[in-house]
């Protein structure tokens, strides 16, 4: 066990101390810890506690265990100061500096966490997964601390539980706008703008001359600005989905296309000599060879792929749409300052897109197992 | 010091050789030239070379002196400037096209994505063979190199030393008369060179095949050759051919011997000698 003074959780407990000594809130009714004394001795045993850590008492996944238990409990006191004590709003030195000694301590455990180290790779990825979530919690409720303790006004930043009782009471048309904007839209365009990149791109690596002339275009393409490219195809293809999914085809398009001309290119000499020792023609060459070599490549393609696609859709549907869909809704709900729908409508997009890629990623690691870059972990 | 038969004059050709099989491989005043932004670089000048069924020769000499390149050449990954060449009879490309040999590189070349199984049977798909002779013939090669139970792992999981036998039973899986080896081992340590060689000799004796093995190094090239071709640099030329006649069950002790001494002694000059053409 390591000795010294732990400088995180003496940090912790000199700010819990030092809260003590400050109010709580100004305004027309000035809160003081005295006005809520169950507060203020969670906050002395919460600074006595931390001192105590600050010894080195507790290490590893204990200490994280402990610091977990003592910051929730602080966010449930915090929060019970914003809302019940009436903190809210005009929020004073002695509600800040709190939440400073519960940070030091949040910042203190996830350390703790993150440094766990076990050969049992379940265990292991189990506890690294705390850590993020740890940590984004911890963002939630810093969000909702300042929000609400400063009064910022809910049309600039609304805070976190408004978001949450909004996503939770519109479920039916966040669910009818997935539905138009990522099923239909994102999930058709990127098929098809990720297969015909692959396979022009097949074209091009078996037609020398194209890689001259199809790529610089392609480039030119891929340059167009998607604000003047939507518009056109809601001409072309009308108000529905599919003008959406023509906008995700070009986008997804050329980074398919550039990463697969370069994977084609990645099989190394020896490799390639190889297949030509056994008089192996182009199409067992490419099966056999190329295009697993090429596969870190065009999973790289599918990952950019799937944020840019969720994009592209979202601001396609701008440019005029059927009354539903994700960009429809954003675009509409702030002419209507209801901002807490327009964060709810990132939300979804935040998580449909974080699914998406995480979805690739996990293909990523079954299908390029061998690559170097996640050999260890076999 | 045994006085040496150099043949000074490139351009002669090497004395017939004393074996009574097939020609696998026939060179005649063979010329290979790179173009190159620098100006045109002679990789093989005249080369005149016959290697019968059953030989082991090996290519040694400096680096730059076109031994790879010769046995690029045989293997019609490199195309002749002039001259001919016969492999098998016909043309290298022809031999490459019935798969007439097979190739060991310098480096084991395995397909990361692959199985050490599905490595070795990797030139039985392309040619076609069923499924299940491919699992037979694999088992049968990776026996062969010892190799048997490593059928589920991956390249990156053995050893540069077991990946190099594995690229061995690849290469010998299709049952070609003919192995083109170009520096197996050369990034090896020496203990696992000398066993693999070892290996290499009795798997020579067991199958019958001609092999060609390129090296720098003249304790392997004498100990494993029936006959050695001594090369050198700018431009790429056969300055001696010496054959060796010790028996074919060798073993690592025979390097001792004063007849092994004589023979690495007559490699060493000879490479001395091309050598000092540079100067």
């Amino acid at each position: 066990m390591r000795r010294g003074l732990d400088l995180w959780m003496l940090a912790a407990a000199l700010l819990a101390a030092g809260a003590l000594g400050f109010p709580l809130s100004a305004g027309d009714l000035p809160l003081s810890w005295f006005d809520v004394p169950a507060a203020a001795v969670y906050v002395a045993l919460f600074a006595a506690l931390c001192a105590w850590l600050a010894g080195g008492r507790a290490q590893g996944l204990v200490l994280g265990a402990i610091l977990s238990v003592a910051a929730v409990l602080g966010v449930a006191v915090a929060l019970h100061l914003l809302y019940d004590a009436g903190a809210g709003g005009q929020a004073r030195l002695g509600f800040w500096l709190f939440v400073f000694a519960i940070w030091a301590a949040v910042w203190r455990g996830i350390a703790a966490i993150g440094s766990f180290r076990s050969l049992n790779r379940g265990r292991q990825r189990g506890v690294d997964l705390l850590v993020p979530l740890a940590f984004g919690l911890w963002l939630v409720f810093l969000w909702e601390a300042v929000t609400v303790g400063f009064g910022v006004p809910q049309v600039l930043l609304p805070t976190p539980s408004m978001i949450a009782a909004r996503f939770a009471g519109s479920l039916d048309i966040l669910a009818a706008d997935f539905n138009q904007t990522f099923v239909k839209a994102v999930i058709s365009g990127y098929i098809m703008g990720c297969g015909s990149g692959f396979l022009v791109s097949i074209l091009v690596d078996r037609v020398p001359f194209l890689k001259r002339g199809l790529l610089p275009l392609g480039n030119l393409v891929s340059a167009l600005p998607i604000v003047g490219i939507a518009p056109i195809m809601v001409m072309w293809f009308g108000f529905d989905w599919q003008s959406k999914a023509a906008v995700v085809v070009i986008m997804t398009f050329f980074p398919m296309l550039v990463n697969t001309v370069s994977g084609l290119a990645a099989a190394g000499a020896l490799e390639r000599e190889l297949m030509r020792s056994y008089g192996a023609g182009y199409w067992q060459t490419l099966f056999k060879l190329r295009l697993p070599a090429a596969m870190p490549f065009i999973f790289n393609a599918l990952k950019i792929n799937s944020t840019l696609a969720l994009i592209g859709a979202i601001v396609a549907e701008f440019f005029g749409t059927p009354i539903v869909g994700m960009g429809f809704r954003i675009s509409t709900e702030v002419g209507r300052m209801n901002v807490d729908m327009v964060w709810a409508e990132i939300v979804m997009a935040a998580l449909a897109g974080s699914a998406f890629y995480g979805a690739m990623a996990l293909c990523e690691r079954g299908v390029t197992f061998w690559h170097p870059s996640y050999r260890q972990r076999h | 010091m045994t006085p040496l038969p150099l043949q000074s004059e490139p351009t002669a050709p090497p004395e017939p050789a004393a074996g009574d099989g097939r020609r696998v491989v026939q060179a005649r005043d063979l010329t290979l030239t790179f173009q190159t932004a620098d100006g045109p670089v002679y990789a093989l000048s005249n080369i005149d070379l016959d290697i019968e069924q059953g030989d082991f020769v090996s290519f040694i000499g400096p680096s730059g002196c076109g031994k790879t390149t010769l046995l690029r050449a045989i293997a019609d990954l490199e195309h002749l400037s002039g001259g001919t060449l016969t492999v098998n009879g016909v043309s290298p490309h022809q031999a490459r096209l019935n798969r007439d040999y097979g190739y060991v590189f310098q480096a084991p070349a395995l397909y990361p994505w692959r199985s050490i199984e599905r490595n070795v049977t990797l030139p039985l798909e392309i040619m076609g063979v069923p499924r299940a002779e491919r699992r037979e013939r694999a088992r049968t090669y990776l026996d062969l190199v010892n190799l048997a139970g490593f059928e589920k792992k991956f390249p990156w999981q053995l050893s540069g030393g077991m990946q190099q036998r594995a690229s061995i039973a690849r290469a010998l899986c299709f049952d070609p008369a003919l192995l083109l080896m170009d520096e197996p081992f050369g990034a090896l340590d020496e203990i696992v060179r000398d066993h693999l060689n070892e290996q290499l000799l009795q798997l020579w004796s067991k199958t019958g095949k001609t092999v060609v093995f390129v090296t720098h190094s003249i304790p392997e090239a004498v100990f494993l050759s029936t006959k050695i071709v001594v090369m050198s640099p700018r431009p790429g030329r056969i300055i001696d051919v010496i054959p060796t006649d010790f028996p074919r069950d060798r073993n690592l002790d025979m390097r001792e011997t004063p007849a092994f001494l004589e023979v690495a002694h007559r490699v060493r000059e000879g490479l001395r000698a091309g050598h000092s053409y540079d100067d």
